[in-house]
Formats: C-alpha cells, structure tokens, sequence
C-alpha cells in the first residue's frame, strides 16, 4: 500500500544517533533544501530496493551529518574530496551504489578538479550537488556559485566580477565532457518543480542500478538562514534569483543509448599469482663457481662512458649474472647528482659478504668507455685494482702506473661483428675472462633475462667470446 | 634457491600484490614512479585496479574510499607528493583505515632535486598532518626489505586499523638487488568494521568527524592505546658488529648501508664501533638505544637530512652521552670513507 | 469495517514536534487546509496543522517538507497502520 501513503521512509534511521539535538529531527535549519533532497533520495533507494548495496558519501558542509539519516552505508569525507573517495569505494565494490552528496563549496570550489576528473573518467557514480549559492555550514561566505551582487559574509558589499569573477556553471561544464551520460539542472521551488527534481533522483539512480555511467544532478535549492530570508521568501528569491542564472535543462541524457549490464563483483584470487608477477620458480643461483684470485674477489665496480653505449646494460649483465654465480650483488644506476648530460655510469658490488654501502666510492674496477669517464674516475681506483678501457674511443693510457690496465678496442671489435652498440658485451667477456670472476656459461645464462630482443643474444655470446678471446691471446688469465 | 634481480620500486609492487592488496591509486613523481609504472602493469594481469588519479591529494582520497571497502590498496608518491597527501593521511588516520603509503625520499624543500635524501622523516614519523595520530613507519635499507616490509606493513595496518608508511629513499627505490620472494598471502583478514555491500541494518560508518568534545577525547585516547600497544609489540631493528662496541652509528635506510662498511673500515682501524639501524621509525627503537647508554660512551646519527631521526636519538639517549650528528643534503650521500674520517674526530675529541 | 476499503477521505498528519514551522507545506496546498498554529511545540516553533477536512492527498506538502518525519499524507483508500 506504499503507494497510498506518503512518509518517512525506511532509508532513514528511525532515531538519529547525533549525541546532542533531538533525535526525531535533522539538524536543518527551517525551509532548508537538503532534507527535501535527502527525502526524495531516501524513497528512490527504499522503492528500488537498493538499501543493502548503497554507499552515501557525506561531504564537509551542512549535509556532513547525512550519515546520521541515511540508513546504508556511510562515509564521510573531507571537504571536496568526495568524487575521490567515490572513485576508491566503487573501483573496489563495483556492484555497490555510490552517492555523492556535495555542496557547491565543495563541489565546485576546493573539489573542482574532484568532480571534473571523476565525470571525465565516467565514474559510474551519481552525483547529486546541492547548489544555494552560500556557504552554509560555515556561516554564510561567498560560494563559486553565489550570484553577482549577492551579498554574503565575504562578499559584504556583493560579489563582483572585478574580484570574484562570474559564478560557475557546473552543468554547463561538466555537459562538455564526453563520458558523462546525464546530467541535469533542476530546482527544489514549487511542487512541479520538485516533481521534476524527484524524477531526475530516480533517473540518476537508476543510471546506476543498471550500470551505465556517470549521472550528475544540480540541485538549485534555498538557504533561508544564509540569504537571511523567511522559507517562503527564499523560494521565491530562487525563482526571480537564482533560476535566471542557472537555467533548468537537462544538459544532457545518453543514458538510453546505453544497454544495462550487471554490476560485477571483483572476485580476489592468488592463481597464477607468481607466474603472472614473473616470479622465477626454478632454481638459478650456482653453489659450483670457483673463486677467482684474491686480488679480483669482491669487486667494487664502476662502469662509465655515454648514453647509448650501454654502459647500465652492462652493469646489469655483471650483477645478473653475478648473482646466477652466487654472489651478493648490487646495482646503482647513476642517479641524482652523478647524472650528467649525455654521461652514464653504474655502480655494480659482486661480494661474497652481504654488501655495505651499494655506492662505489673507492672502485676496485673502473670500465671507462670513454675519456672523461677514464679523467673523472682514474684516480678513484684502489691500488692494485683494476681499468678496463675502450681504446677505440680513448687514445691515452691511464697515467696510473699502480693498478693493472687492460685496454681493448671493444667498439671497433663491435663494429666488426656489424653492431657498435655490443661493444658493452665484448668488455663483459674480458672482464670475466681477466679476472676469472665468473665462467661463460653462467653470463650466457644470464643472458635471457636482461636482454629484451631474443634475436640478439647470439650477436652477444659471440661479443662476449670475442671479448675473452682477446684477453686469452692478449693477456692470458691473469 | 630462485632470485631475481629487481629495481627497489618494483619489489615493492610484488610485495604488495603478494600481500593480498590489488588497488593501487597515485599519482607519477621521480624517484617513485616505477612504482606507479610496475603497479599499471602488474595489478590488472591479477585482477586488480591501477588508477592514476589526477593529483596526490585525490589519489590518497581514492584509497580512503578503497580502505572504507575494506581492500587492501596502495600509493606511492614522494617528498613533495607526500606533502600533498598530508590531508587524506589524517583523514585516514582518524578514520582508523588500514592502507599503504610509500615514500621515495627525494631532496627538498620545495621542488629541490630527485636525488635521495632523508628529509622525510619528521613528516611521515611526527606526523605532516593535523591532528594527533601516528603512522606505522618501515624503513628499508635493500631490495629484499622492499618487497618484505611491504608485505609487513599491510599486516601491521591491518592489525592496527591505522596507515602503514614504507620510507625509503631514492637509491633504495632506483638499485637492483636480488630478491627471493615469499609466498602469497591467500587469506585476508576480516574486517567487520568496514563498508560492505552485501549486509544492512547495523551501522556500517567511516568518518573522522566528532563534534561533541568528550567523544573526539575519547576517540583520541583510544588512538592512543593503540599506538602505545604497537610501541609494545612492532619495535623493530638490526644491529651490527654492536658487541663490545663503546661508540655507536645510528642510521636507516641507504645510509645505515654506507655505515656497515663504515664499522668494517672503524674496526679494521682498531675502533670499537658498532651500528644500530632502526628498521620501524615509528614505533621508534628508543629502548635500545636506552639500554646501549649503559656501555657505550657516544653515538653518531647520521642522516641525509638537516638531522630530524636525531631529535628521537637523543630523547632516548636524554643527555646521559653525547650525541653527534654528520649529515649531507640535497641528494648528496657520504662515502664510508667520509663518515669514517669524521667518527675519529668525534672519537678523538 | 469489515472489507478492507480503506480510508474514505485522504488526510495529512503532522508530527508536531517535528515541524519547524517553515510554512512550505501551508504555502503549497492547493486545497488551502494548513495553517499555521497559535501554540509553539518543543523546539519553538509555530507548528503547521490540518484543518481536518478537505485533504486531496496530492502529496505537495509531504515533497516540500524538510523533514523526513514531519508529515505523512494518507490517501483514499489507505489500508494499514497509522503513524501516530
């Protein structure tokens, strides 16, 4: 018989929980537009049959208490943030119906970008933002809203262009973006009117009970106690004030053009959970490695040269592989204030210790694959370590006469092999080859999982052959 | 044994998405952004939600609004992000939400630099919002520790009902290291408090808000009990070559690596040194550094700040011993040489 | 009444203490049937009431007034409980 009886519906708690203030009522003050809204609400959401699945987000302004009425689920929100947090709950609970009940404070001053970015993204949300053009809880200031002239605690001579600008259309411009479905002004004056604001409620509603996007309805409504009105002035004053500003109209409806579809339900699974997060599973560190002479253990790593020379891709390829080999490892890339333009360098720790400090203060191997890598670093390297250079590029030896020095024309050994760009890997080979730090077989190994192209890694095996190749004719094992 | 080599930032998405969590809001910004990337990548092949939100302050309201639904969920950002995100971060501390929050340290104040730095500390630990709360900080020192506290901190804000912040900084986020990941979490707790869909007549409310005076006192007092019972229970810290040690390095994150070697190089000059590195810097491992007052005659913090972890070192330490401080800033890190150099002037004095 | 046919009349009951005395009700009867009483209730304020005839049950009143629990609207025909 719901039909023939028009009453407080069930949405609403039947006592208000407010610690102080009568429970039987609101906290409105008298005439006040919200408690309409709230009412009209309420009966959508008892008449749909949507109590257990609707999330009303209470915004900061007068409707901040609306989880004292609402009997659903409540979240209060800081001040224009309420789109936001509609986002997060609904990205979550798809299946739920998220209300987002703001002001025009809140709405289209300190949340603007908010709800300009939620309607853009198509939401599947239903805004309802109650515009009075006043802020009311805080006690009557200016609103984006207020109108020209409009006299408020902040505009006390009456908003002026000049100072204030014009107020802000939120239909008007939320109507622009493409993925909202509907969106409507309509006002809270006479009985028609209302009956107008009631269909557009259940039209926005219904929107997302059927999942279809993104509905925002303005709701011009009257504040007695801020425009310092009787309730029936105030009406009034909306209907000669307010209404030529923000005219009714529905801005814009796609909602038919849209089919309804389920609300799903995000279902939380761990299946496949590693495979799909590329978690290896199989076994990859080798206990076998024989340590290298002691003078080439636990080395301390920088490798440096310019962009495209693939300075960080070799460094990778000694801690990938390194660690195959069953060192502790460590890569830095240059990073912060080591970064220079055009300049690359890493810092790379092989050790059979847990690693201190990952940067590389006082290298044990500089690889310079270029001049000022070998002038900025040359100095830093420990006695007795060692410079790996690019003699290709680099046409002086190191001055140093207390370190051992391995020059390699590695980018013309690269050109060669028809690619300048393997030269890295040719350097990786004599490194490995030099000191004995690690065999072949574990850098080729390692080799899939830090290059990208596959077809490339029988160009970097042979580098990395070449590489050695050199230091066994050249050098010999050290 | 199966290990990957893996940046900081992203062990620290596997570490989320093994913890259960399969929202991810935020917003770009060097040094983090790898976080974001990886999260965009990983978190719809399992199901999940990437969302990049317009601003840091919308993003840290889209996981207030994700941790009303009582989801595991994630942000990360860094130091001018973070201060962005100050506001939702009390918000969701009031509202007592579970959710993890990420900081790559970078230089400041202001725009300053991407390089790393420690500056951080005084608003995650002290709290850079209003009001009387604080956060569960983890701070890690390797890529391990990435994915691991990770992991931790979603069960801590979970137990907690209270945000859980990683800080780390910039070189911890950037270096790869290799990680040997723990298994999924499969069961998630139950959280009876939060805003389901599918249940009715009974107050289902998240909200910070509380008018009447004694009932926001209450609220508080009862945020306190619960941060004097992680104070109890999630100290948590690592020490190194402390034993016998009369002078002691105090540090967390990238320096407390920088100060390992620095003790190695102290004691192989015959110094008895030892280090203490706070891994939770809140709950603050104040009570060990209390205890170690007794047998050792100094400390040294350093910090890649203007010296914020120090204030809570020498509350601990309430003037019984000295204190020294060395720092560097604006992305500038000490060698262990440096540090080393400057704890003999500090021992000789 | 021994067949359910329900209320002969439709009528308006107002909660009196829940009423603000806005006036929005009386303003929008098109019947002209409330009005604004002499006596305050509670809270101090004026509040509306129902001639006692004359009720059409448009409902007008009920979509004007602020709070959720201030008036109930009975149309003809009505079955059931009565809010009291």
């Amino acid at each position: 018989m719901a039909e023939k009886v028009l009453t407080k519906a069930a949405s609403f708690y039947d006592v208000y929980e407010r610690k102080s203030g009568a429970h039987d009522v609101t906290h409105y003050c008298p005439g006040c537009g919200h408690g309409v809204l709230h009412k009209l609400i309420a009966e959508a959401i008892d008449d749909f049959g949507i109590r257990d699945q609707t999330i009303f987000i209470s915004p900061v302004g007068c409707s901040v208490f609306a989880y004292y009425y609402f009997r659903v689920g409540n979240i209060q929100v800081a001040h224009g943030r309420a789109p936001a947090v509609a986002t997060g709950i609904k990205r979550t609970h798809p299946e739920s119906i998220v209300i987002s009940y703001q002001g025009d404070g809140d709405l289209a001053a300190i949340g603007g970008n908010n709800i300009l970015q939620a309607a853009n993204r198509g939401e599947k949300i239903t805004v309802f933002f109650i515009n009075n053009a006043i802020y009311g809880m805080t006690g009557g200031q200016m609103a984006p809203t207020t109108l020209i002239g409009q006299r408020t605690t902040t505009t006390p001579r009456g908003r002026t262009v000049a100072n204030e600008g014009f107020p802000l259309k939120m239909c008007e411009l939320i109507s622009t973006l493409e993925s909202p479905i509907y969106v409507e002004r309509v006002a809270l004056t006479d009985p028609k009117n209302t009956s107008k604001v009631r269909r557009a409620v259940r039209k926005a509603l219904r929107n997302q009970i059927e999942n279809k996007g993104f509905s925002f309805v303005e709701v011009l409504s009257a504040c007695p106690s801020g425009w310092k009105m009787t309730s029936v002035q105030a009406k009034q004053w909306m209907v000669d004030n307010l209404l030529p500003q923000f005219p009714l109209a529905v801005f814009k409806d796609v909602s038919k053009e849209i089919e309804p579809s389920e609300r799903s339900k995000v279902v939380f699974s761990t299946e496949n959970v590693n495979e799909l997060l590329n978690i290896p599973s199989e076994e990859n560190i080798r206990t076998d490695i024989p340590k290298p002479l002691t003078e080439h253990q636990n080395p301390r790593i920088i490798l440096a040269g310019f962009g495209g020379q693939g300075i960080l891709m070799l460094g990778l390829g000694l801690a990938q592989a390194g660690m195959q080999a069953g060192y502790h490892v460590s890569w830095i890339p240059s990073y912060g204030p080591e970064m220079r333009g055009g300049t690359a360098n890493c810092h790379v720790i092989l050790s059979e210790e847990r690693i201190g400090s990952p940067t590389v203060s006082r290298p044990t191997v500089l690889v310079a694959m270029n001049l000022p890598s070998l002038e900025k670093f040359e100095s830093q390297v420990e006695p007795g370590g060692l410079i790996i250079y690019d003699t290709s590029l680099i046409n002086q030896s190191p001055k140093r006469k207390d370190v051992n020095v391995l020059g390699i024309p590695a980018t013309e050994m690269a050109d060669n092999l028809g690619n300048t760009r393997i030269a890295n890997m040719i350097v990786l080979g004599a490194y490995i080859a030099y000191t004995g730090i690690m065999p072949k077989d574990v850098v080729v190994d390692a080799l899939p999982i830090f290059i990208k192209h596959k077809k490339l890694i029988p160009l970097n095996v042979q580098a990395i052959e070449k590489g050695m190749a050199f230091v066994d004719k050249n050098n010999g094992h050290a | 044994m199966a290990k990957q080599l893996i940046k900081g930032n992203e062990a620290i998405v596997k570490g989320a998405i093994l913890a259960g969590c399969r929202f991810y809001f935020g917003y770009p910004i060097t040094p983090a952004s790898e976080i974001a990337e990886a999260a965009a990548y990983y978190m719809p092949l399992v199901g999940g939600t990437f969302l990049q939100g317009e601003s840091e302050v919308a993003s840290i309201q889209m996981l207030y609004g994700a941790a009303s639904g009582g989801v595991r969920c994630m942000t990360a950002s860094s130091s001018p992000g973070i201060s962005l995100k100050q506001e939702g971060i009390s918000y969701s501390a009031g509202s007592e939400l579970p959710l993890v929050l990420i900081d790559i340290m970078r230089g400041g104040p202001g725009l300053g630099n991407i390089a790393p730095e420690q500056g951080d500390y005084n608003q995650m630990v002290k709290g850079g919002g209003h009001g009387n709360y604080k956060l569960i900080v983890l701070a890690p020192n390797c890529a391990q520790e990435m994915c691991d506290l990770t992991m931790l901190a979603f069960e801590l804000a979970d137990k907690y009902r209270n945000p859980a912040v990683i800080l780390a900084d910039g070189f911890i986020g950037q270096m790869m290291e290799p990680v040997e990941f723990p298994a999924p979490v499969t069961e998630l707790p139950d959280k009876p408090w939060a805003i389901h869909v599918d249940k009715n007549d009974e107050t289902r409310l998240i909200c910070s808000i509380e008018l009447e005076p004694e009932v926001l006192e209450a609220h508080n007092r009862h945020l306190q009990e619960k941060y004097a019972e992680a104070e109890k229970n999630e100290v948590r810290f690592e020490e190194y070559r402390i034993d016998g040690a009369d002078f002691v390095l105090v540090g967390y994150g990238v320096v407390s690596r920088v100060l390992q070697t620095t003790v190695d190089l102290l004691r192989d000059q015959g110094h008895r040194v030892g280090l203490l590195r706070p891994i939770t810097l809140w709950p603050f491992p104040g009570k060990r550094i209390v205890e170690l007052t007794g047998s050792v005659n100094s400390f040294m913090v350093v910090e890649l700040s203007n010296g914020q972890m120090v204030d809570d070192v020498r509350l601990a330490v309430n003037g019984k011993k000295p204190v020294h401080f060395y720092n560097r800033m604006g992305g500038m890190v000490p060698s262990p040489e440096e540090i080393a150099d400057q704890a003999v002037k500090f021992l000789e004095d | 009444m021994s067949e359910a046919v329900g209320l002969e009349k439709a009528k308006v009951v107002i909660r009196e203490d829940e009423c603000k005395g806005c006036n929005l009700c009386i303003e929008a009867c098109p019947e002209d049937v409330l009005f604004e009483q002499k006596h305050l209730n509670r809270m101090g304020y004026h509040p509306a009431g129902y001639v006692g005839e004359g009720c059409s049950g448009c409902g007008y009143c009920f979509y004007q007034c602020p709070e959720p629990g201030a008036i109930t609207v009975y149309k003809k025909g009505y079955v059931g409980e009565e809010v009291a």
